[in-house]
């Protein structure tokens, strides 16, 4: 039986790990090839670097750190972030990249993800949504959310999988950095109206809201950082509890 | 010992190097005829869509050259499903090592399948000392069906075979360079076939 996925995201600025990271046992706090073998051993299923710099040396930085990730680590993980060009995602997936994500690129380019999916297939494109409710609708954002588009979230979802996405990574503004739960409500229709994995992101608080976005928002795994990064929450303790509430999970 | 990784041009084939790197061995990437057959193990990779990967594994010869292989040959992911008689990916006639035809999964369940899942009913030294549940890394839209030379099930909507094996040929559908500790036993074990 499939199993559902817990994934720690990880920012990255300039090849390093940002927001403050509360691991005790980590020697350099920054160096993100340190944290996720750490998490990789705590049990995580997956992993998400999220690069936020913007510098020139960006593309060689991210480069360099996919490939030492892959050298260290033994579970997949995903690189997103400034992603905009066949180019880039072929540097990555040959540095040892499992998935890529792309998010702003995608919607000011669509067929931008029908030409990554052709070359590379779908199961290694993963396409990042932000949206937020606006007068009562989803609406789709960019830029880390900070700017609407008149794209509805419904709308670009069910496109972006007809152009053959492997996997939607859908993040909520209105529930990230709450810790109030997941965007359940959205996440379910999301599930239903589709036929690839959803990513449920933003809003990770408890063990419980895990509970409720695998069961209520029928998502496929979830993502957080805060909770893990600052040992809100131990992975290993999250399966524990997911597994005595019924949720298939690895252990 | 002298482990080769077919290079012919598909996928993501670092993440196994570094899998074997991480067990103390360089694997070689070659396309090169007499460096394939004169390897102690030979690993088959794949990622991407069937019929170009079928197509670039014509262009180099390697379809006749791997078919012919004496030792143990270990093909990943689309490797597995390309040594089947055929895939209904891109119409796509396989190596036909294993008797079986790779088909799509029904769109009852989500497709493509991402994640950890359990492998059950394991056969053969492949998944030696591997004794309790253990779960592996499947990313894939299409399958290979049970049938006589499955080694592995795993579970999806429907039974279906995450390894195969025929004499000196093994595949598996997941990914163990990416299967935590349990993928490392797999090759470890693998390696001593």
């Amino acid at each position: 039986m499939l199993t559902k996925r817990i994934i720690p995201c990880l920012d990255i600025k300039n090849g390093r790990t940002v927001k403050g990271i509360n691991f005790v046992d980590l020697r350099d706090a920054g160096d993100p090839v340190e944290l996720a073998e750490i998490y990789a051993r705590e049990g995580a299923d997956e992993l998400v670097f999220l690069d936020i710099s913007a510098t020139e040396e960006k593309r060689r930085t991210l480069a360099d750190l996919v490939y030492h990730v892959a050298e260290k680590v033994n579970i997949p993980f995903t690189v997103g972030g400034g992603i905009s060009s066949v180019e880039d995602v072929d540097v990555l997936l040959h540095n040892g990249a499992d998935k890529v994500s792309i998010n702003s690129s995608a919607v000011k380019n669509p067929q931008l993800i029908n030409d990554l999916v052709a070359k590379f297939g779908s199961q290694c494109i993963v396409v990042a949504i932000d949206a937020k409710v606006i007068d009562g609708e989803w609406i789709v954002h960019l830029v880390g959310g900070k700017v609407p588009t008149e794209i509805k979230l419904f709308d670009w979802a069910k496109e972006v999988e007809e152009r053959g996405a492997g996997e939607i990574l859908f993040t909520s503004m209105n529930h990230d950095g709450t810790k109030n739960g997941f965007a359940n409500e959205a996440l379910a229709k999301l599930s239903s109206e589709l036929n690839i994995p959803i990513i449920a992101s933003g809003g990770a608080g408890n063990m419980q809201h895990f509970t409720d976005t695998f069961i209520n928002g029928k998502a496929d795994a979830a993502l957080a950082a805060s909770v893990f990064h600052f040992k809100e929450i131990e992975i290993n303790d999250l399966k524990k509890e997911l597994r005595s509430k019924g949720i298939p999970v690895r252990l | 010992m002298r482990i080769v990784i077919i290079n012919y041009g598909a996928g993501n084939i670092q993440s196994i190097k570094f899998a074997f790197k991480r067990l103390g061995y360089n694997a070689l990437l070659t396309d090169d005829v007499e460096e394939i057959k004169n390897a102690d193990k030979v690993i088959f990779p794949g990622v991407g869509e069937a019929s170009s990967a079928m197509k670039m594994l014509r262009q180099s010869g390697l379809d006749t050259l791997i078919p012919q292989l004496k030792q143990p040959v270990l093909g990943i992911c689309l490797g597995m499903q390309l040594m089947c008689n055929s895939s209904e990916e891109g119409d796509t006639k396989g190596l036909g090592i294993f008797d079986c035809d790779v088909v799509r999964f029904s769109n009852e369940v989500k497709v493509p399948q991402i994640g950890w899942n359990a492998i059950t009913a394991l056969k053969t030294n492949l998944f030696k000392d591997i004794v309790k549940t253990e779960y592996i890394y499947m990313v894939h839209s299409y399958y290979a069906p049970l049938c006589k030379e499955t080694i592995a099930t795993a579970e999806y909507g429907i039974p279906y075979s995450a390894a195969l094996a025929k004499d000196n040929f093994y595949g598996v559908q997941f990914h163990p360079e990416k299967s935590s500790t349990v993928g490392e036993q797999i090759l470890k074990n693998f390696l001593q076939l």
